[in-house]
C-alpha cells in the first residue's frame, strides 16, 4: 500500500494586505471605542479608517481634531499615528484655524456632534466656514446630547420625540443648509448605516483643500432609536432619499467609463482625484448653490432627508491662499528665518523719533 | 489675523502654538474673561502660547478708557481647577518690547501660556523711551523632539518629566516618525498622554505641573532691587507704578524716610522677594487695585511674611501719583509711631 501524503500543505499565513505606502488597515486604527454597542459614530470612525488607508495618506501627515461629546471622543479610536487634539466643547475649529496658520501642509480632520456644533459651537463652526480653512468637518448628528442623558440638541427635528414621548416643538437647525448659506465650499450630508456612500464623500472631502462639512445622521443607540424619532436606524433608512449614486475615483486612478452619456456627473477635485455622481431619478448640480438650497428646504417638507453631495464650490480660494502664505509652514521656520534684521528694527525706531 | 471674538483668538493661538509656531494674542478688560477656559487648558495640557493683557478698570465693563492693576491676580489664576500661570510685568515700552520677546522664550520653555500684564497708562498713552534693543540672545524653542531624536530614542513619553525640571518633551505634528503622535486631551492623562482617571495619574500630573511653577520661579525675570542703606523701610511695585514710586522716594528721603524699591517683574514671586521683605521693618506693596493683590499673591506663597506687608492701593482709575504714595506711606509710618 502506498502511503502518500495527500494532505494539502498548510497554507502559509495570509500577510495582511497592504496599501501602497506598505501600510497595514490596522495601522490606521486608533485604541478600541469605548462608545455604546452598535452606536453610528463606531461606523463613521470605520470608514475614515479606511479613507484614509485607502488614498495612501501618511498617518503623520494628518491631524485629528474634535470638541467635547461622545463623537468629540473618537479621534482616539482611529489613526493612533497622527498627533490628536481633544479642545473644549465646541471650540475646535479655532484650534484647526491656529493650527492651519501654523502648518497648511497638514491634512485636518474634525470630528464633532450635533451639540458642538449646533448648540456651544455654532459661532465658530459659521466663521470657519467663512475662513473656508481646509479640513474635514465630520459632524456626527443624532439629535441628542448623548453625554448627558438623551436631551434634545438643536438639530432635533420638530416633532420628533424622545423615549418617554416628550416632543421636540422648536425648529431644527440644518447644518447642510447653514453650510451653504454662508458659502461652504464643500457640503453632504449622509447616514453611518450607508458605508458606501459614507466613504466616498469623505475621500472626496479629503481630496477638497476649503472646508468640507459632512452633515452625517448617527443614531443614538442609547437615547434616540426608538419609534417616534427622526433619527433612528429605522426612520432614516426610510427616508433616506440619495440624491446619485457615488464614486470616488483617486487622482492616481484612471477614470473607467461604464455608464451611459447623460448618466453621470463627474467633479474634479482639488487633487486631481474625481467624484463620480451617478443620476438618480432627477437631475441634480451640486455646482448649483441655489438649486442645493431649493432641494434641502424641499425635502424638509417632503420629509425627506437627502444625502449626497448637496453642494461644491471647487473654484474657491481657501484661507491660505486668501492670506498668500508663504509655501514653507510657519512651524518649520528657522529662528534666522523668524527674526527679522537689525534693520528693521532701527527703521521702526527712526519713525519714532 | 483677526478673530471673531476672544474665545476664539486663544483658541487659534493655542493651536498654533501646538502645531509648532510661535503664537500670541491680546486683549483687555472682558476679553481676558472669556479666556479663561481655554487658558485652564492650555495649562494643563502644556501648550505654549503668549497672551497679553493691557489691564482696564473692571469689574465688566467697568470704566473701559480708564487704567489699573486689578487683572493681578484672577490672570494668575486664571480658569477653573488648580491653575497658575506665569504672568511677566513690564513696568515701561521699553520693558514690554523686551518681555515680548522673554514671553515666546519662556512659553516655549515652559510649555504653558505666558501671561504679559501691562496696563491702560503704558498700552494706550505716549510715553517717551530709549530706542528698543535688538536682541543679542538666540531663541529658546524649548524642549522639542525631533525625527532624528526620536529614531535614537525609539519613542518618547509626552508628559513624562525626564529632566527633573518638570517640563516634558514635545513632538510638532508632521514629524515624521510613528512614534511622534500623541493625543492633546483636556481630560485626565497618564505620562503617556493616554485618558486616565486614575487618582496617581491625576496626583502625578498636578505635582508635575507644580514642579514647572517652581522652575518658573527661578527663570522668570528677576525683580530690579535698590536697596538703601539703614533704610527701614521698603516698597515694592510693579508696572506702570514704577514712576510714581521713584518720584515719591525723593519726596519719602526728604521726609527723612528713606525707602529701599523693589519692582517686581514676573510672577510667581521669587526668592529675592522673600530676602528683601526680611532684610527690612515694613515693606509697603504699591499697587493699582482696591484689593491689595498683589500682597495677597505675595502672602499666599510666603504666609510667614504676611505681618511686614503693608497695603498702598489706588483705584481711581487714574494713573497712581507720587503724593498719593508719598502721603500713604507717611500716615502709615506715623500710625506705627
Amino acid at each position: 500500500m502506498v502511503t502518500a501524503d495527500t494532505s494539502p500543505a498548510a497554507p502559509a499565513p495570509k500577510a495582511p494586505q497592504t496599501n501602497k505606502l506598505g501600510l497595514t488597515l490596522a495601522d490606521y486604527k486608533g485604541s478600541p471605542s469605548t462608545l455604546c454597542d452598535g452606536c453610528g459614530h463606531d461606523a463613521i470612525t470605520s470608514q475614515l479608517i479606511k479613507a484614509f488607508w485607502e488614498l495612501n495618506i501618511e498617518p503623520h501627515q494628518v491631524a485629528k481634531l474634535s470638541g467635547i461629546g461622545c463623537s468629540s471622543k473618537t479621534p482616539a479610536y482611529f489613526l493612533s499615528r497622527s498627533h490628536g487634539f481633544n479642545s473644549v466643547h465646541g471650540r475646535m475649529p479655532s484650534v484647526a484655524t491656529g493650527a492651519f496658520l501654523a502648518n497648511h501642509k497638514m491634512i485636518y480632520v474634525g470630528v464633532s456632534g450635533d451639540g458642538d456644533t449646533a448648540s456651544i459651537g455654532l459661532g465658530q463652526f459659521c466663521h470657519m466656514i467663512r475662513r473656508n480653512i481646509p479640513i474635514v468637518y465630520v459632524c456626527e448628528d443624532n439629535g441628542v446630547y448623548g453625554l448627558t442623558k438623551g436631551q434634545f440638541s438643536a438639530t432635533a427635528d420638530q416633532g420628533s420625540k424622545l423615549k418617554d414621548g416628550t416632543a421636540n416643538h422648536l425648529n431644527a437647525i440644518d447644518l447642510c443648509g447653514l453650510a451653504i448659506e454662508l458659502g461652504c465650499s464643500f457640503v453632504g450630508r449622509s447616514f453611518a448605516g450607508d458605508p458606501r456612500q459614507l466613504v466616498a464623500l469623505l475621500k472626496a472631502a479629503i481630496s477638497h483643500r476649503g472646508t468640507a462639512i459632512l452633515d452625517v445622521i448617527s443614531p443614538c443607540v442609547t437615547f434616540n432609536n426608538h419609534e417616534g424619532s427622526s433619527k433612528s436606524y429605522k426612520k432614516v433608512k426610510e427616508t433616506d432619499t440619495p440624491l446619485h449614486e457615488l464614486g470616488y475615483v483617486p487622482f492616481f486612478e484612471q477614470i473607467t467609463v461604464d455608464y451611459q452619456e447623460g448618466e453621470v456627473r463627474t467633479v474634479e477635485l482639488h487633487d486631481g482625484s474625481h467624484l463620480q455622481l451617478k443620476k438618480l431619478g432627477q437631475d441634480y448640480d451640486p455646482t448649483d448653490r441655489s438649486a442645493a438650497e431649493r432641494a434641502i428646504s424641499q425635502a424638509h417638507k417632503d420629509g425627506h432627508l437627502l444625502t449626497g453631495l448637496l453642494y461644491i464650490n471647487e473654484e474657491s480660494q481657501n484661507f491660505g491662499q486668501v492670506l498668500d502664505m508663504v509655501d514653507t509652514p510657519l512651524s518649520r521656520l528657522k529662528s534666522d528665518e523668524l527674526r527679522p534684521p537689525k534693520e528693521a528694527l532701527d527703521e521702526i525706531m527712526a519713525g519714532l523719533m | 489675523m483677526q478673530a471673531e471674538d476672544e474665545l476664539a483668538a486663544v483658541g487659534m493661538a493655542l493651536g498654533a502654538g501646538w502645531a509648532g509656531a510661535r503664537s500670541m494674542t491680546s486683549t483687555s478688560g472682558p476679553g481676558i474673561s472669556l479666556m479663561s477656559e481655554f487658558a485652564g487648558f492650555g495649562y494643563f495640557t502644556e501648550i505654549p502660547t503668549v497672551i497679553f493683557d493691557v489691564q482696564r478698570v473692571g469689574p465688566s465693563t467697568g470704566l473701559p478708557t480708564r487704567t489699573s492693576q486689578a487683572d493681578l491676580m484672577s490672570t494668575y489664576l486664571l480658569s477653573h481647577g488648580d491653575t497658575k500661570h506665569p504672568v511677566l510685568l513690564p513696568g515701561s515700552v521699553g520693558e514690554c518690547f523686551d518681555f515680548a520677546l522673554e514671553a515666546f522664550n519662556l512659553a516655549e520653555r515652559l510649555q504653558q501660556p505666558v501671561f504679559v500684564l501691562t496696563d491702560l497708562d503704558l498700552g494706550m498713552n505716549n510715553w517717551m523711551s530709549d530706542p528698543f534693543n535688538y536682541p543679542t540672545t538666540p531663541m529658546d524653542r524649548g524642549k522639542v523632539l525631533s525625527k532624528e531624536e526620536l529614531e535614537k530614542l525609539g519613542g518618547f513619553s509626552r508628559y513624562k518629566d525626564v529632566d527633573g525640571d518638570g517640563i516634558p518633551y514635545r513632538t510638532i505634528p508632521g514629524t515624521e516618525h510613528p512614534k511622534a503622535a500623541y493625543f492633546t486631551r483636556g481630560s485626565g492623562h497618564n505620562e503617556d498622554a493616554l485618558y486616565s482617571e486614575r487618582s496617581t495619574d491625576y496626583v502625578n500630573l498636578m505635582d508635575r505641573l507644580n514642579k514647572k511653577t517652581e522652575t518658573a520661579r527661578k527663570i522668570m525675570p528677576k525683580p530690579v532691587i535698590d536697596k538703601v542703606s539703614g533704610a527701614k523701610i521698603g516698597i515694592i511695585a510693579f508696572g506702570s507704578s514704577d514712576f510714581a514710586v521713584l518720584e515719591s522716594r525723593d519726596q519719602l528721603k526728604d521726609a527723612k524716610m528713606p525707602a529701599s524699591y523693589l519692582r517686581l517683574r514676573s510672577l510667581p514671586v521669587s526668592q529675592e522677594v522673600v530676602d528683601f521683605v526680611n532684610s527690612h521693618d515694613r515693606v509697603y506693596v504699591v499697587e493699582q487695585n482696591r484689593d491689595a493683590q498683589l500682597q495677597k499673591l505675595i502672602i499666599m506663597d510666603y504666609p510667614e511674611l504676611a505681618p511686614k506687608l503693608v497695603p498702598v492701593t489706588h483705584y481711581t482709575g487714574l494713573p497712581i501719583d507720587a503724593q498719593f504714595i508719598t502721603d500713604s506711606i507717611v500716615k502709615k509710618e506715623q500710625e506705627k509711631k
